[in-house]
């Protein structure tokens, strides 16, 4: 199992100490927390953006910023949320957990690994220079012709940082994959795998099919912008509908790419927090498979009202439908999970079924816009809006947060404080629906998405979602004192405070530089709570966790 | 399962299902429809709301019932149930989505192709259709120009209910420019930054963009095309409720986006002749104007083949590229 090129370097450090944070590590944990804490760093960045957007919005006028400004925001916004805080934030999730959940030493290639984190902040600091020569500001989707007439330079930076942060991205899916299929531990067959680890094989295979067509797309967008080609340029014969084409056939992916990560880290943290095996864990699994092969065929459903034929519409119609039922069977699947079981309901947990809450609106609305003569109505308003909030907010955010009450104590030995957490899960909760449910209502009345300007009629709703926004910026603060505090004075954890089943809870917490003291065992499957006891003669999980932890110690 | 938990989750089901048909009629999140297509289109809305409201309330039950009934006992530190899964259940939520997708789909599918969606003539898209011109005139505007074809459309065509009724259609040509549409009425020759249209008779536009995409949307008729550089969209709807309704554009089209905006006056049909004649009137002189002073301009060869003058030039907000 130790293909790690760097074993023999590692063995020479006894401990972690915090400057290796700061530098081309290889070891796979510390490339995971750096993940987390750079993108934590750009959720914040764009938080801001989103509370200036939001001030704007408070009302009608164009008052707080100038129509270029917030259109810089906006785009800058929307950018650095996925590219620099969802995406990395799954791929830090998946460096951390992979490893561990299957019994390697590290990643397949983690000098691959480091240099795919050491491209973020070079990206992410890039995008951000852009302010000081003009912003992008022609949406994160960047539709050409606009994108080649608004401020090229402020375009070119933002084509170059997401092709840097693409490319991050496809070096961390070679990873995932690589290590899932050929790391695990000799007896571990895919149906002992977690199933974190069956939704990072569906996100990787993902990731490495659709991205290269949005860098493709990029490039092409670039000699645009700068040479003066034509490849989407009408005035030269181009065509702008096949830029939309290849961006959303990375795009579509990319939701995905970002939800499917979280629906694995729910899929580990709601079986443990109820005490009750995953309900159907096969069909959990598949289903990810499944979203993920579907989610490659559904792109043009972004572009129902554009320059799509109509047949064209209906066959995109009939696959997004489609895909709204392997999303059902792990909705149900998670429920089922739940019903009749011991719940603890702590921070992960509220924040595990707070996602579950949430992401069923946002899935609700994604059927409905699969819906062509509904969808022509409410594309590219507030209706999208509240959608892709209450998926990737509602979804990927509350499922992030989730993960990291949940596994805060392995990486840090120490657990966050239980108060806090409420408080941040109270106030992220009810600020989540203030900001984003009257956006459902705003769209479907006549709002269009991406304006400074808007009709007065919309305002009191708007006046909510500005006062909801502001509630979530606040709910940051819990979140942020509770880390600093509990890193430094949080309680100690041993090496499975929860109970848990998989194998990253088998070693210590922090676990050691190399994973394991010594080779783990398999004793039992990922979700086997209350399995044992039942049997009689069968020794209980309790008893079984306590017998692995004296032999680790 | 007792009988009182069976007579239990039956008034559940009962429950739920009157507050979704209650929510799913009855809410009024959608703004008047002033089109037969358009109340069309509220009717898959219900539909979609009446299930949407069915899933919310039984899985947000499931949620919050979960919460309150299955928290762990102080002290209790035993798992629970070992129960791993369910074949038979397992299949009935994988089937009951699957026939609600597919009953939405052909619902759906029905609706399109009665908006006049799948018209052969519309719903073809034959590519880009026209090299755009750049221009530059010499008064500094920049723009681009696509000039109408006579090749296929794209968006909404003629729904088959007129067409077999027989209607002959409103003809008008829109054309989005950064920050203003232009509506160009064929038989009249008349132009005007407001769309006028007598009730009850079929419309059809014709949609083109002279710089940027923009989108041409109108909430009360629920349809909505975008307007792409270089290829020609259409849409058909039917007004048939007298009123002024916001004509908006829906995409991203530089900093003034938000400011794009104008009216549909869906008047009687007296109302709307006499708008035209009023219009020719005014425009028959200003044009005249417009032609004196462009013979340098380079730009006005192609303006009058889109129909812009001068007048309707110097009403737009400077472009700033
Ligand atoms: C039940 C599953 C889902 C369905 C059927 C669905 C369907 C759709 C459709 C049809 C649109 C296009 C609407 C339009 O622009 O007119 C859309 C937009 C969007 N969806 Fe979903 N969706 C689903 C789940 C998700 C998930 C899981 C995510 C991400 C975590 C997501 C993120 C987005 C985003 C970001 C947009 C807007 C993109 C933009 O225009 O900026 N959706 N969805
Ligand atoms: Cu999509
Ligand atoms: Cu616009």
């Amino acid at each position: 199992m130790t293909t790690s090129a760097e074993t023999s370097l590692s063995e020479q450090e006894e401990k972690r100490t915090w400057t290796d944070y700061f530098t081309f590590n290889t070891d796979h944990k510390v490339i995971g927390i750096q993940y987390l804490v750079t993108s934590f760093i750009f959720y914040l960045i764009g938080g801001a953006l989103a509370a200036g957007i939001r001030t704007e919005l408070a009302t009608p006028e164009s008052d707080f910023v100038s129509p270029e400004l917030y259109n810089q925001m906006f785009t800058v916004h929307g950018t650095v949320m996925i590219f620099l805080w969802i995406v990395p934030a799954g791929a830090g999730l998946a460096n951390y957990l992979i490893p561990l959940m299957i019994g390697a030493k590290d990643m397949a290639f983690p000098r691959l690994n480091a240099v795919a984190f050491w491209m973020i902040p070079p990206g992410g600091l890039l995008l951000m220079a852009s302010f000081f020569v003009g912003a992008p500001q022609a949406g994160w989707t960047s539709y050409p012709p606009l994108s080649l007439m608004t401020g090229k330079a402020g375009e070119e930076i933002w084509i170059l940082s997401i092709l840097i942060l693409g490319t991050s991205s496809i070096l961390g899916a070679i990873n995932f994959l690589a290590t899932i299929l050929k790391m695990r531990m000799p007896e571990m067959g895919f149906f002992d795998l977690p199933l974190f680890c069956w939704s990072m094989l569906a996100t990787a295979a993902m990731i490495l099919i659709s991205t290269p067509v949005l860098a493709a797309a990029l490039i092409m967008l670039s000699f645009d912008l700068i040479v003066d080609t034509s490849f989407f340029d009408p005035t030269g014969g181009g065509d702008p509908i096949v830029y939309q084409h290849m961006f959303w056939f990375y795009s579509h992916p990319a939701v995905y790419i970002m939800i499917l990560p979280f629906f694995g880290a729910i899929s580990e943290i709601l079986p443990v927090h109820a005490r009750k095996p995953i309900f159907g864990y096969r069909a959990i699994a598949f289903s990810s498979l499944a979203i993920s092969f579907l989610g490659l065929i559904v792109w043009a459903h972004h572009m129902f009202s554009s320059g799509t034929p109509g047949w064209l519409r209906m066959f995109f119609m009939a696959t997004t439908m489609i895909i709204a039922v392997p999303t059902g069977i792990k909705v149900f699947g998670w429920c089922a999970t739940i019903w009749g079981g011991k719940i603890r309901l702590n921070s992960a947990m509220l924040f595990g079924m707070g996602f579950v809450s949430a992401f069923l609106i946002g899935g609700l609305s994604g059927v409905m816009l699969a819906s062509v003569p509904f969808d022509i109505h409410v594309h590219d308003s507030y209706f999208i809006v509240a959608h892709l909030h209450y998926v990737l907010f509602g979804g990927s955010v509350l499922g992030l947060f989730a993960a990291i009450y949940h596994w805060f104590p392995k990486m840090t030995g120490k657990y966050l404080n239980e108060t806090w957490g409420r408080i941040h899960f109270v106030l992220t909760f009810i600020g989540l629906n203030l900001t984003f449910l009257p956006m459902h209502q705003l769209g479907l009345e006549g709002m269009n998405r991406r304006i400074a300007i808007y009709d007065a009629e919309f305002q009191t709703l708007n006046i909510i979602c500005t006062i909801g926004s502001y509630i979530l910026a606040v709910s940051t603060f819990p979140f942020l004192i509770n880390l600093v505090w509990s890193v430094l004075k949080g309680k100690k954890a041993g090496a499975n405070p929860w109970k848990a089943l998989t194998l990253e809870w088998q070693t210590a917490s922090p676990p050691l530089i190399e994973n394991f003291e010594e080779e783990p065992v398999l004793w039992s499957g990922p979700y086997d709570y209350g399995v044992d006891v039942s049997e009689e003669n069968d020794q209980s999980v309790q008893e079984l966790l306590s017998d692995v932890k004296a032999d680790m110690s | 399962m007792t009988t009182a938990n069976k007579l239990t989750i039956i008034s559940i089901a009962i429950a739920i299902a009157i507050i979704s048909l209650w929510y799913g009629q009855s809410n009024a999140l959608l703004p008047v429809a002033a089109s037969p297509e358009a109340e069309a289109v509220d009717g898959i809305f219900q539909l979609m709301m009446t299930v949407a409201t069915g899933l919310f309330l039984l899985i947000e039950g499931v949620l919050i019932y979960s919460a309150i009934r299955f928290r762990k006992k102080p002290g209790d530190e035993t798992d629970g149930p070992p129960v791993e899964g369910n074949v038979l259940i397992e299949i009935v939520w994988t089937a009951i989505p699957t026939v609600i997708v597919l009953i939405i789909s052909i619902y759906s599918f029905d609706v399109y192709n009665a908006m006049g969606g799948l018209d052969p003539e519309a719903s073809r898209d034959s590519g880009p259709q026209q090299v755009a011109e750049k221009t530059n005139s010499n008064q500094g505007l920049e723009g681009l120009i696509a000039s109408v074809s006579d090749y296929l459309a794209l968006g909404l065509g003629e729904s088959p209910a007129n067409r077999s009724k027989n209607l002959t259609p409103l003809s008008v040509d829109v054309n989005a420019i950064q920050y203003a549409f232009l509506f160009t009425y064929g038989e009249s020759g008349v132009v005007s930054g407001e769309l006028h249209v007598p009730v009850g008779q079929p419309v059809r536009l014709k949609i083109t963009a002279g710089d940027v995409i923009h989108a041409f949307w109108v909430p009360q008729l629920r349809v909505k095309q975008d307007a792409v550089p270089g290829r020609e969209a259409q849409i058909s709807f039917t007004p048939q409720r007298t009123g002024e309704y916001p004509i908006i554009c829906a995409e991203l089209c530089g900093p003034y986006h938000g400011a794009m905006k104008t009216q549909l006056i869906v008047e009687s049909q007296q109302a709307y002749q006499s708008w035209i004649d009023q219009q020719q009137v005014a425009q028959s002189q200003s044009l005249e104007d417009a032609v004196a002073v462009g013979q340098t301009d380079p730009l006005n060869a192609y303006a009058e083949e889109i129909g812009v003058n001068q007048q309707t030039l110097e009403q737009l907000p400077p472009h700033t590229h």
